[in-house]
């Protein structure tokens, strides 16, 4: 069984991003960026399942500028076999649901038997691919996914919901979207590292997968958040007491 | 009038807290109908019409909607569409499941997570784990919207007279199957709706310190417990307990903070609290940014010692 793998590039999560001063969008010249943290952990979980024998090929996409590269060089280094940039020019971003169409087309070419996509990209904050792939292919999906189990047909998923940890179980081919807790990805070895710069990496466009990358939500400005007016330091315990007998809350 | 239709958030007896704010933003938008989808949830229904703002209630009960498999319940919601310009749902994790799945279908862009209604398509959301806010306008004909709780007024539970309409269909696609849950019942208020909440980080150890230092105080304040990833990672609580960009967006009265450092991703989740509370030892620590009132001390006294105090 193959797996198709997601991955984006975006903003390192250490980064404290700087909106650009007319409010047009957040300044990323210069600024470190790094694989999408939840990506990683489903590189991982399909790194795993290959180990496991259950998956035989990994096939990275993302969709991005030509620097994505690094972002899939990165997935092959952790194991992944072969990687598709679909690139776009710099300074586009390409919405989930093209995204989601674009990942369909290729999965509409590769058959895959899972498609392991992060849970949501740290820079839009959506949360919408992998439940979109799912509705274009028309399979089922195990989101924000804490344990993966292959059984035969199908695919068991512990789901991290609002109340505690859910399971179901799907047919395959399905979409599984990564939770923090799915995995902990190793680090990739040097040799690792210098072998993921030989493996094959295609390059196409959203226009070979027929899909349009115009934009339906238009970015009318972007802005800060209010900023939290500076607070107190009180000197020990009673101060803090009384603190809170007077929100009234003790 | 634009109508919107809003998905019902609920455990079979009653309406989620969630749920409310979403129909506030849906009466925002325009009239607003609820779909209520399960297997034995017609009193959902009727609590459900009893809401003000409520135009009318779509109850669709069969066994294939019983625990909301988005392969099942997203094709119900898009066979009702036709009749509306809007879908709205919660941004919990059931919102978050079933909304794209639904937008793919209708070949709309979903707008997450939204913060306020702007105009008939334009909506503000956070992106960049809140550090940045975004003003959206949307250019598809219908809207799929998620809300995010704590950026709307709940909704009044009383006052609404709203009829109940049976949709009889039932879609089951056969692909996926609900196995079970593991849901903590607890005694102590809701994370997301709570009025005061005590959260915990690393510097808590293990589970039995955490218990032992977070638990009391909470209980003294009749507080709900929350985390930071690091204390969830640890295993120190279930992963229910996580507030941040990708655990539960909380706001209430009063958040206090021991033995958390304050990083971005946690602070995404509570910064729009009431008053913040921060109890950490070193002076340095990011929390001390949006606390409002700081205490610098090692968590291993001064908790008991509040608590005592209390
Ligand atoms: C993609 C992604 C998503 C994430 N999502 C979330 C999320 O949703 N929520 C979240 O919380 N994090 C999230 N994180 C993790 C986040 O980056 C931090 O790693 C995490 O919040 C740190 O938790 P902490 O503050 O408990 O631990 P630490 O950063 O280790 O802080 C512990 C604090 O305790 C203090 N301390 C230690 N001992 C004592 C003592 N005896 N008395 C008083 N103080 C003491 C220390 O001074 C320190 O400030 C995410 C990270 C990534 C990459
Ligand atoms: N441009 C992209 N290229 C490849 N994968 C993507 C891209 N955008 C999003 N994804 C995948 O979809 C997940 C959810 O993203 P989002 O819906 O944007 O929050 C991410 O974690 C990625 O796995």
């Amino acid at each position: 069984m193959k797996a198709l793998v997601c991955v984006k590039r975006v903003i390192d999560y250490n980064v404290k991003p700087r909106v650009k001063s007319d409010g047009t969008g957040v300044d990323l010249a210069n600024v470190k960026m790094s694989i999408n943290p939840f990506d990683e952990i489903a590189v991982e979980e399909a790194v795993r399942l290959k180990e496991k024998g259950v998956v035989s090929e990994i096939v990275a996409i993302s969709v991005g500028p030509a620097k994505a590269q690094e972002t899939l060089r990165t997935a092959l280094a952790m194991g992944a076999d072969r990687a598709i940039l679909v690139q776009v020019n710099d300074n586009v971003d390409v919405e989930p649901l093209a995204v989601a169409k674009i990942v369909k087309a290729i999965t509409d070419e590769e058959q895959p038997g899972l498609i392991v996509t992060g849970k949501q990209a740290i820079d839009d904050d959506s949360n919408q691919v992998g439940q979109m792939v799912a509705a274009l292919l028309g399979c089922p999906q195990g989101t924000f996914a804490n344990e993966v189990t292959v059984e035969g047909e199908f695919v068991v998923v512990k789901r991290e919901i609002d109340g505690g940890i859910e399971t179901v179980k799907l047919k395959l081919p399905a979409v599984i979207t990564a939770d923090l807790r799915l995995n902990e990805p190793r680090y990739a070895s040097l040799p690792n590292i210098m072998k993921a710069k030989s493996k094959p990496l295609a390059t196409k466009t959203p226009d070979h997968y027929g899909v349009d990358i115009a934009t339906r939500l238009k970015m009318i400005k972007v802005g800060e958040p209010p900023a939290r007016a500076a607070g107190i330091k009180v000197a020990d315990v009673d101060a803090l007491a009384s603190a809170l007998k007077e929100l009234g809350v003790a | 009038m634009a109508k919107v239709l809003v998905w019902v958030e609920h455990d079979n007896m009653s309406v989620k807290d969630a749920t409310l704010a979403a129909i506030t933003a849906a009466t925002q938008l325009g009239e607003a109908h609820l779909l209520v989808a399960g297997a034995g949830c017609a009193g959902v229904a009727e609590a459900a019409a009893k809401i003000a703002g409520v135009s009318k209630v779509h109850l669709a009960e069969d066994a294939v909607y019983a625990n909301a498999l988005p392969e099942n319940v997203a094709p119900l919601i898009t066979s009702l569409m036709c009749d509306f310009d809007a879908f709205v749902a919660p941004a919990t994790s059931t919102g978050k499941n079933i909304a794209p799945r639904v937008a793919a279908l209708l070949d709309v862009m979903q707008v997450s997570d939204i913060l306020s209604v702007e105009g008939p398509k334009t909506f503000t959301r956070p992106i960049y784990a809140g550090n940045v806010i975004a003003t959206v306008e949307s250019s598809d004909a219908k809207l799929v919207i998620t809300v995010r709780g704590t950026a709307f007024s709940k909704a009044e539970v009383t006052g609404g007279v709203a009829v109940i309409d049976m949709v009889a269909s039932a879609h089951d696609t056969g692909l996926s199957s609900f196995v079970g849950s593991e849901i903590a019942k607890s005694e102590r208020p809701e994370l997301t709706s709570a009025k005061v909440i005590v959260s915990g980080g690393r510097a808590l150890k293990d589970p039995e310190t955490f218990q032992a230092t977070i638990f009391p105080l909470a209980d003294k304040l009749g507080a709900a417990i929350g985390a930071s990833r690091a204390a969830v990672d640890a295993g120190y609580v279930p992963n229910d307990y996580q507030v941040g960009q990708t655990g539960k967006i909380v706001a209430p009265e009063v958040y206090i903070a021991v033995g958390i450092s304050g990083a971005i991703q946690h602070l995404a989740g509570m910064k729009d609290s009431k008053t913040i509370i921060a109890i950490n030892k070193d002076e340095e620590a990011p929390i001390f940014q949006v606390a409002d009132i700081g205490l610098v001390a090692d968590l291993f006294s001064a908790i008991p010692a509040l608590t005592d105090k209390i």
